[in-house]
């Protein structure tokens, strides 16, 4: 009798057995999604290399993907990519890191390599909370909601990361929810073929943590809650900012060709060799 | 000034220009820093010399995604460096850490300056010395050079990317104010005079699963990114393969152990002393520029019958123990030679005091190197 294997299985470490993310994360349908992309894209992993911070998101690709995986230090995997983009501007490079990650601790980097416009995908798990350490507010934990480190609720405004990188200049933004698993697949798509810097905010659940602290239930229910709240970019574009307040506007934000910081560095050495000699 | 990778010839040349010009010698591909006093011209440099031989200097938004550029260039098999003063190493410090656990080859200037804090920029004060080995948390290793001269930020430059590459692991170019802003002559030999040394990665075609790129005291080949070797790399505890384990504390042992003895095991390859103290009853120990104040010191005692020798640290980390120890033996007393409070005196002490009798001078005023007629009246004062 053959095995019944997942399609996706090849792209994983053959001794990596079992994943950390607790039940219901939204980890595994990002995993997917990003596989998918590459796989319909008629890219294999070798085409790219994959580097993570700290945090639930940092594991997606590490140690499962099968391919260079760069495990770094919290708040700088953008920094650690760019380096990387420089030394092999022919492979794709793909960051994994969460709304802590890349928007607090990590948030110089987010901006400055947006403004840079350097051909990386950046793909934002935004969970609203701090999962790994226990449920500890984030800069993207809406206000006014009680956490580990915010017992009496939150006095804080959250960030919209995706204005935030729009702002800084990035090429491609996108946001989905886990809810949109096949539209996230197409934006990884089209984000993974940018010439610039490309993210992609996924909304995304953590029933264990933030699910318990704002009693917004299961994976399945904050799902559903995602699926309601969501409202497309056109949609969104009728309303005034006070009726899409508590709405999440869901499409590709920014789609631009504009420069793009390594391609333009090859340029200029080419003619700085060519005036030396 | 336009050339290729060495611009073989004798200058009139700044140390921190020097250094510069050792890391394009050495065949620096990549450099990323951000600006600070007094360390700032080795950036300007970069940035106008990498780009003539198809390289890139990046300035960053900060010191801690220097570090991280480079590092990560470095995995992709470039040659890097990141230069910088105090602050800015107080910043890098944590992904110090990291590329010391991933075992990383790249360079690291510290062109200290006055400190703590802010403390004052121009000044040339060796303040980081035991930063540079203890600064990023957890127990390791590292490799640092002190240069005196800008000749020497010229070679111990080079001196440094070779070890960095055969070691795996970060190194320092301890230098300071003094040093890095000193003009004198430099010669940059011909480029065969200049050995170059490149890590080890894995054969071409070995399987993936079976690569140990990590924790091998002899320096395992470095499964660098983009040739199939599907490196997983954590600066986490992982085992020879680089596989992450965070539960069995006989990992982390091994893991905290094979670092740090990649490095002490190769001692006597990396460690470098100037010694002079052949027949001396006091002997200056001393590093950086302070060694030029001690080595005119004791010309001058020698010179009206002093029995006085010196012995200069070029390599501060690794600590040479057993050259300080073999000193102490041969001499009676010591004199700690430092442009601080005192940073590496209690480690010398610790290895002199058996045998030796060991005292500290600092000079006149911190940041003013010492007057060399000041380390006499020390002298006489202690001459048995």
């Amino acid at each position: 009798m053959s095995e019944i294997v997942h399609p996706l299985h090849r792209f994983l470490r053959p001794n990596v057995t079992s994943t950390t993310n607790c039940p219901g994360c939204g980890n595994g349908i990002a995993a997917q999604a990003i596989l998918r992309a590459i796989d319909e894209l008629g890219m294999t992993l070798d085409d790219f290399v994959f580097v993570t911070g700290i945090g639930c998101s940092a594991w997606i690709p590490s140690p499962f993907f099968n391919v260079d995986v760069l495990h770094t230090t919290h708040g700088r995997p953008i920094a650690f990519a760019l380096g990387i983009k420089m030394g092999l501007p022919h492979k794709k490079v793909m960051v994994t890191s969460g709304d802590g990650d890349l928007g607090a601790i990590g948030g110089n980097h987010l901006i400055h390599n947006a403004r840079r416009n350097v051909e990386m995908t950046v793909i934002c798990l935004n969970n609203g909370i701090y999962g790994m350490t226990g449920g500890q507010a984030a800069p993207t934990t809406p206000l006014g909601l009680k956490t580990a480190t915010t017992p009496y609720g939150t006095f804080e405004n959250p960030f919209d990361l995706s204005a935030l990188v729009i702002a800084a200049g990035a090429s491609f933004v996108a946001r989905w929810t886990t809810h949109h698993a096949r539209q996230l697949t197409a934006s990884i798509k089209k984000a993974i073929q940018k010439k610039g810097f490309s993210f992609i905010e996924v909304i995304t659940q953590c029933p264990v943590q933030f699910g318990r602290k704002t009693g917004s239930g299961s994976a399945g229910q904050m799902m559903e809650e995602y699926k309601e709240r969501s409202i497309s970019t056109k949609e969104a574009a009728k309303l005034s900012k006070e009726e899409i307040r508590d709405r999440i506007v869901v499409g590709e934000l920014v789609d631009k060709e504009i420069p793009e910081m390594v391609e333009e560095i090859r340029k200029m050495n080419k003619r700085v060799m060519g005036e030396k000699s | 000034m336009k050339g290729g990778r060495v611009l073989t010839g004798r200058y009139f040349m700044m140390g921190n220009t020097a250094c510069a010009e050792g890391a394009m010698a050495a065949g620096c591909e990549f450099a990323a820093g951000y600006p600070i006093t007094p360390a700032t011209e080795i950036a300007n440099r970069l940035a106008e010399r990498l780009p003539q031989v198809g390289g890139v200097f990046l300035q960053m938004e900060d010191e801690i995604s220097s570090i991280a550029a480079i590092i990560g260039a470095s995995w992709t098999g470039k040659k890097v460096m990141t230069a910088t003063s105090g602050p800015g190493i107080s910043l890098m410090l944590e992904n110090i850490g990291f590329a010391i656990g991933v075992e990383t080859p790249c360079v690291i200037v510290n062109v200290q300056r006055g400190a703590p804090t802010t403390g004052m920029p121009t000044a040339g004060v060796p303040g980081d010395m035991v930063q540079a080995k203890r600064g990023s948390h957890g127990d390791y290793e590292i490799i640092a050079l002190c240069p005196a001269a800008p000749q020497e930020m010229f070679e111990y430059t080079v001196l440094a990317f070779n070890f960095a590459e055969k070691y795996r692991t970060p190194v320092f170019v301890l230098s300071d104010a003094f040093v890095g802003h000193m003009r004198e002559e430099v010669v940059i030999p011909d480029p065969e005079a200049i050995p170059i040394i490149h890590r080890q990665i894995p054969r071409r075609g070995t399987d993936p699963q079976k690569i140990k790129g990590f924790l091998d005291e002899e320096v395992a080949p470095m499964p660098i990114f983009g040739k199939g070797f599907k490196a997983h790399v954590t600066s986490s505890c992982h085992d020879e393969y680089g596989r992450r384990n965070l539960s069995d504390l006989a990992a982390l042992d091994n893991f905290v152990r094979k670092l740090s003895n990649k490095i002490l095991k190769h001692r006597k390859d990396i460690v470098m002393v100037e010694q002079d103290y052949e027949g001396a009853d006091v002997v200056l120990v001393s590093y950086g520029a302070v060694s030029r104040a001690a080595k005119m010191a004791a010309a001058e005692a020698r010179a009206q019958g002093l029995p006085v020798g010196t012995l200069r640290l070029i390599t501060p980390w690794p600590f040479p123990g057993e050259e300080i120890a073999e000193m102490a033996q041969k001499t009676k007393k010591v004199i700690v030679l430092e442009n601080n409070l005192g940073q590496l005196y209690p480690y010398i002490k610790a290895e002199a005091a058996r045998d030796s009798e060991v005292f500290f001078l600092p000079p006149r005023v911190i940041g003013e190197i010492h007057d060399p007629e000041s380390i006499l009246t020390k002298v006489r004062e202690v001459l048995p």
